[in-house]
Order: structure tokens, then C-alpha cells, then sequence
């Protein structure tokens, strides 16, 4: 494995190849925030809070760490003018659909977002695939994944295998940001696997 | 839909998970569309989860987890369309077939949708059934077209 060289905001980091900007990050102790990346997880790129600007041989650009493979010198700010204010626009674009989620409106606070700045559309799901993606990764059961598309997404529990599985399992619950998937599941159970 | 034919049809991709979306068409144009255990029995052939099918089958249009009627009647909403009347053919196909775009009648027989080009913006207001093209639609024409059909 090589190892690479760069620069986060201004200190030297070494990572190895095949590390996304996002891990090498973090193993240096450099906080960038996140909403839907999780440890045991394969990077989904989904909530855009974890973007940086990357300046490749005087080239700027915005990336997003947690599916950005790091690169030998470049140089990589995870906060500026810039990124800060498009932070803060994904955050109130986000808010739209989840106003009362803790973790955006701690977010909201650091980075001046506006709560309402967005008319409402309390969807509450952020899409972020914590749940999907755990359900299908690490416990392997797929009880629940997407259906449709676009502004029509919404997550969908099988109702076979989630009357089998969940009521035992429930280890995505405490990973929403917005509590949604646990109304969904109040509701999917009630409606199709009503446990006396 | 009988699961024989569902069988034939994995079997003729070789079952391989690879080939899932091809499987999916194959049996939405047999079938009109995708009945829950044909995609329950694809499942646990190829060795997808049911929550990947579903998300494919709700993700492109070109599936149905509803029946749909023996015949799709579109009718043309574009601009070309509308100025020249449409609104007066889909009123008369909804009177007639007793549904609303995006529903199916209780006999299978008609699925209504409206479409908003169909790339013959000459001969509107247009209304396609089965892929045939009637044009210059007037609601007269429209209920004798689709007395036509069985
Ligand atoms: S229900 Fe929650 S965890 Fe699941 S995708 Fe939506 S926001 Fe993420």
C-alpha cells in the first residue's frame, strides 16, 4: 500500500491509498461534519454536509470527502467562506424536510443556517440510507430498502421479512437523524404485520 | 401469472443476477405487470433481496405492480396537443372507459395515462392505443376508436 501526502487545513497528513478524504480525516482527529456516513458502512455520498473544497495543482473544487479518495499534494479545507455557505444552504435545504432533527439544528447553530429559510415539506426522511444500508450491510436481513424516485422516494419495510426480523433487531432505529423510520415502522406494522 | 412461465423466463437468463432487470421486463411484457410472487419467486432465484426488486420495479416507469388492461390508451397532453383540444379527448376517453389516467378498468380491458409528447405534434390532439397513432381526434372519433377494441 503507498502512501500519500497532503495537506487539511494547513497540517500535513499521511493516509493510504484507497482512504477517502473523510477517513483520512478523521484518523488525524479533523473534524468534518457528517450526517449519513457510518464506520461500518460502505461510503454513500447522500447528504452533501461533509463537502470540502480541494485545491489540486491551483485548481479549486468542492468534493465531498466521504467518497473522495485521497491524492498526493493536494491541499484540502474542510471550512471556508465557500464552504461554509454551501453548508449551511444544504442544511436549510434539509431542514425543509426535517425541521426538528437535533443533529441539524445543532448544525444550524454552527453555520447560521436558517430554519424556515426553505418552504416546509416535512417528508422528514433526509434520505440518507442509514437504515437501507445497515439492514442490507451489516445485519443482511433487508427488511426495508427505497421505492420510487426523485421527490417521490420514500423507504418501504417488506412487510414478511420485517414482521420476521425487526421486532427483534430494531438496530437501525437509534442511527435516523429524524426519527422517521420509526414512525414508518409503527406504521408499516400496523398496517400490514399487527403483532398482538 | 403462472410461476412456470416466471421459471422459464429465469431460466432463459441463465438465473443470473446480472440479467435481473431484463428478467423484470421480460415478465412485465408476458404479464402486463409484476405480480408480488413472480418478483418474491425472482427473489429468491437469483438471490436478491425483495427490497432491491422493489426499488427497481418502483424506480422505472416501464414497470406495474398494479394489473394493467389489455390496452394502453394514451393521450397526448403537450402543448401541441392541449391547444388543439386534448382536454376534450381525455374528458371523452374517461367518460367512456369510466377511469382516470393512471387507473385500470375492472375487466383489464383499458389502462389510461396521459403522456405529454408523442413526437407527432402535427396530427394533434393525438391518442395512442397499443402503440397505434390515431390522429386529428375529435370526441366523436375518439368513442368509435375505442369501441374497436375488445
Ligand atoms: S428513515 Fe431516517 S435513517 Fe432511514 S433514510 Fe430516512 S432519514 Fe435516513
Amino acid at each position: 500500500m503507498s502512501e500519500i501526502q497532503f495537506e487539511i487545513d494547513g497540517q500535513q497528513v499521511t493516509a493510504t491509498d484507497g482512504m477517502t478524504l473523510l477517513d483520512a480525516a478523521q484518523a488525524e482527529g479533523i473534524y468534518i461534519p457528517t450526517l449519513c456516513h457510518h464506520e461500518k458502512l460502505e461510503p454513500f455520498g447522500a447528504c452533501r454536509i461533509c463537502i470540502v473544497e480541494v485545491e489540486d495543482r491551483g485548481w479549486t473544487k468542492l468534493v465531498v470527502s466521504c467518497v473522495y479518495p485521497v491524492q498526493n499534494g493536494i491541499i484540502v479545507r474542510t471550512r471556508s467562506e465557500k464552504v461554509d455557505r454551501i453548508r449551511k444552504t444544504i442544511i436549510e435545504l434539509l431542514m425543509a424536510h426535517a425541521p426538528d432533527a437535533p443533529q441539524l439544528l445543532e448544525m444550524a447553530k454552527e453555520y447560521g443556517a436558517v430554519p424556515d429559510r426553505y418552504e416546509k415539506d416535512p417528508s422528514f426522511c433526509i434520505h440518507c440510507g442509514l437504515c437501507v444500508r445497515y439492514c442490507a450491510e451489516v445485519t443482511q436481513k433487508h427488511a426495508l430498502g427505497f421505492v420510487d424516485r426523485g421527490i417521490n422516494k420514500e423507504i418501504s419495510f417488506v412487510p414478511e421479512v420485517a414482521a420476521k426480523e425487526c421486532p427483534d433487531c430494531k438496530e437501525c432505529f437509534p442511527l435516523c437523524p429524524t426519527s422517521y423510520l420509526q414512525a414508518a415502522y409503527v406504521y408499516a406494522q400496523s398496517l400490514s404485520f399487527p403483532t398482538a | 401469472m403462472e410461476m412456470d412461465k416466471v421459471d422459464q423466463i429465469i431460466e432463459k437468463y441463465n438465473g443470473e443476477a446480472s440479467n435481473l432487470l431484463q428478467i423484470m421486463l421480460d415478465i412485465q411484457s408476458e404479464n402486463n405487470w409484476l405480480p408480488k410472487e413472480a418478483l418474491a419467486r425472482v427473489s429468491e432465484k437469483l438471490s436478491v433481496p425483495l427490497t432491491r426488486i422493489q426499488h427497481i420495479a418502483t424506480f422505472y416507469k416501464a414497470f406495474s405492480l398494479v394489473p394493467k388492461g389489455r390496452h394502453k390508451v394514451h393521450i397526448c397532453v403537450g402543448t401541441a396537443c392541449h391547444v388543439r383540444g386534448a382536454t376534450r379527448i381525455l374528458d371523452t376517453v374517461e367518460d367512456s372507459t369510466g377511469i382516470k389516467p393512471g387507473e385500470t378498468d375492472l375487466d383489464l380491458k383499458f389502462s389510461v395515462e396521459t403522456v405529454n409528447c408523442l413526437g407527432c405534434c402535427a396530427l394533434g390532439p393525438v391518442m395512442e392505443v397499443d402503440g397505434k397513432i390515431h390522429g386529428k381526434m375529435s370526441p366523436n372519433k375518439t368513442t368509435q376508436a375505442l369501441e374497436t377494441y375488445e
